[in-house]
């Protein structure tokens, strides 16, 4: 078996004459979590129910958990537990009745002692007969991923696992997924959150249905040739629309009252900037592009490439 | 405050917007200029409570004149048509059974010899009357139709028999529902119309609804089938289709008294193989909305034309020729010719199997559609 839980090439998915994935190569090392990017209708979900053989790609060919995706789809979603964007589970079920009913479509031997087990291991167990519709947005998400990993995978697919959960909630999900990687489970998660991006051991941002990057948030931030300076104060905000003007500025970025401006050649920003360094009220400081930085720019020039 | 006061502006706004929305939901607008046209087509034209020219069938043991002069005076009545002439008693019963004939007229032997004589024989006019209010008319026609279908005949010396009584008697027999009682025919229809409705109904939306909500996706992500996860999901509404037959059966014995002439076990048949027919127009539904608002529109869309071309709440033969041919295509039509036949006729595997052999044939047909466009949903 290879060294990768997933590995996929040049896998394509078109609906109508609308190509929704293209030509998509994505490595997935074992143990691993990567994070998937990328704007909305960018192709995440799509790849993603293709790699846990829940499509049928047009072209390509891969293989998920050393199973092929096209021949051999059941022995995957035996293997993958797969969270949905949208809470997949019942909410017209008790929390118990929906791990059950999980339990039972794997065919699990001693049922009731996972269920137990997974109840516990949530804290749901006082709950247990509350409808799992009555459940917080946080809550239903630990309820969907306990129901995705109730049969055990080595694979997690996580879409959009966080989208419309509160900062403390999310804080525990991801300490979680870290747990579950640390025990060996491999985590792909899609997400938009750039401060979940950081969180990954490595990254791929799609665009158009195109993988344009992929690497640890280190290798993406050094091979994006960035320089970034940030400017605070309260006088910053006001010159963004001129810096954006210059030709050297390839991406203003704003963050409350500091400024991020980003170019790709060092000297030519440095000197194009240095008018803007006598302005009274505004800090400069020279810093680590962000994430969002660099997948905006990235973004900006795939929309040139491939309009 | 100015923001309390009724605004036009804002009231326009809202119109617009439903003007709009209306516009993109094709569905509903279709609805809304579809159902009046088919109800006014259906009200007003189809529907007819007075059904003429009725398939009639003649078993003459005695051809001649008089013979001649009766069918021509029962067709000029323009309620019976003569389909077939010159028929055995076995064939008459079997065609009455069957439903191909809704009148058998019997002539007997002896019936000249003894109209000359003055004895006032008797024809026998057989109707179905599973459904009254398809005979009622027709047979009302036939009192006025004795005194007078001799007439010309009855010349020379035979002259005295044209003074009153007439000089026959038609002796009329309502087969399979001898009083006339409506109940007879509405409450097993009844058991076709609710499978209709709650069948369709729950399926389309059980199968919309785990799409609708997301739990769709989750489901087929499991190693679950999508075979097991269709067949899982109609099970239990076959089941409750079951309990509703129950329900009807002991509510058409005990509170109606309608009388049960035929197998059970043929009739549990006849119900599975319409369940069946039915399922796969919810699968095709579900397949083929993509809300439950839709779903609910499209079993509407073919509930009604089931309820009123089907024979249920009108006489079938009362309709024309065209709405016949679109009753024939719905399984309720024969449904119902199966659950009455079963119920007041009698009828056994032999006479149920013409109407059981289009539902076979629907069920296929309809399944085709609805799996091969439930595949592509999956997909």
């Amino acid at each position: 078996m290879s060294a990768f839980v997933i590995d996929v090439v040049g896998l394509t998915k078109r609906y109508g004459d609308k190509t929704v994935v293209n030509q998509l190569d994505m490595q997935v090392q074992r143990g691993e979590i990567y994070g998937f990017l990328g704007p909305n209708g960018s192709g995440k979900t799509t790849s993603i129910r293709m790699m846990c053989g829940l499509l049928t790609p047009d072209a390509g060919s891969g293989h998920t958990l050393g199973f092929d995706v096209v021949k051999e789809a059941a022995a995957i979603k035996r293997e993958v537990g797969y969270m949905t964007q949208r809470f997949g589970l019942y909410d017209d079920l008790t929390i118990r009745e929906n791990l059950d009913f999980i339990a039972r479509i794997y065919g699990m031997i001693q049922r009731r002692e996972r269920v137990d087990a997974a109840l516990d291991r949530l804290g749901l167990t006082a709950r247990q007969k509350q409808l799992a519709g009555s459940l917080s947005g946080g809550w239903k998400q630990r309820l969907a991923l306990a129901g995705c990993l109730l049969h055990q995978p080595q694979l997690l697919l996580l879409d959009e696992p966080t989208a419309g959960v509160d900062p403390s909630a999310r804080r525990d999900f991801w300490d979680e997924i870290h747990a579950l990687a640390h025990e060996g489970i491999t985590v792909l998660v899609s997400t938009h959150y750039m401060d979940e991006a950081e969180r990954c051991h490595r990254l791929g941002y799609i665009a158009y249905g195109r993988l344009l990057a992929c690497g640890t948030p280190e290798e993406l931030t050094a091979r994006s040739g960035f320089t970034t300076w940030t400017a605070s104060g309260s006088g910053a905000s006001a010159l963004a629309a001129e810096l954006e003007a210059l030709s050297a500025v390839a991406l203003v970025t704003r963050f409350g009252n500091a400024l991020h401006v980003s170019g790709q050649d060092a000297t030519a920003l440095d000197n194009a900037l240095a008018p803007y360094r006598a302005v009274s009220g505004v800090a400069w400081e020279k810093t680590r592009p962000a994430l969002e930085d660099i997948f905006i720019s990235l973004m900006r020039q795939a929309a040139d490439n491939y309009p | 405050m100015a923001g309390t006061r009724f605004n036009f502006g804002r009231l326009l706004a809202i119109i617009i917007k439903e003007f709009i929305q209306l516009r993109r939901d094709r569905l509903t607008f279709a609805m809304m200029i579809g159902i009046p046209i088919i109800q006014m087509t259906l009200f007003g034209f189809a529907i007819n409570g007075d059904p003429k020219r009725l398939p009639t069938v003649v078993v003459a043991h005695e051809q001649g004149l008089f013979t001649r002069s009766l069918v021509a005076a029962f067709t000029n009545s323009g309620y019976f048509a003569v389909v077939n002439a010159d028929a055995s008693e076995r064939e008459a019963d079997r065609m009455l059974a069957q439903g191909e004939a809704q009148f058998a007229i019997t002539i007997p032997a002896d019936f000249s010899h003894r109209l000359i004589r003055g004895e006032r024989p008797a024809l026998l006019l057989e109707a179905d009357a599973t459904d009254p209010s398809a005979t009622g008319n027709a047979i009302a026609a036939v009192q006025q139709l004795a005194p007078l279908a001799l007439q010309q005949d009855l010349t020379g010396v035979l002259a005295s028999l044209q003074s009153s009584p007439a000089p026959f008697e038609i002796r009329i027999h309502r087969r399979y529902n001898p009083e006339g009682v409506t109940q007879y025919n509405i409450v097993p229809g009844l058991m076709g119309v609710i499978l209709t409705m709650t069948l369709i109904m729950m399926t389309a939306l059980g199968v919309t609804r785990e799409v609708e909500r997301g739990t769709m996706e989750n489901l087929l992500a499991t190693p679950a089938l999508p075979l097991e996860v269709m067949v899982g999901k109609i099970t239990p509404y076959i089941l409750i289709g079951y309990v509703q037959v129950a329900i009807i059966l002991l509510a058409a014995r005990y509170v109606f008294s309608v009388p049960f002439a035929g197998s059970l076990a043929l009739l549990l048949v006849c119900v599975m193989a319409f369940i069946a027919a039915n399922l796969t127009v919810g699968i095709t539904i579900s397949s083929a909305a993509r809300n439950q608002t839709q779903a609910m529109q499209m079993t509407f869309f073919f509930f009604l034309p089931s309820m009123l071309l089907s024979g249920f709440m009108f006489p079938f033969r009362g309709m024309p020729g065209w709405a016949q041919v679109l009753g024939e295509l719905l399984p309720l039509t024969h449904f119902l010719r199966l659950i009455r036949g079963v119920m007041l006729k009698g009828n056994g595997a032999a006479e149920l199997w013409v109407s059981f052999w289009p539902l076979l044939l629907f069920t296929a047909v309809v399944m085709a559609v609805g799996l091969k466009r439930f595949r592509k949903t999956l997909d």
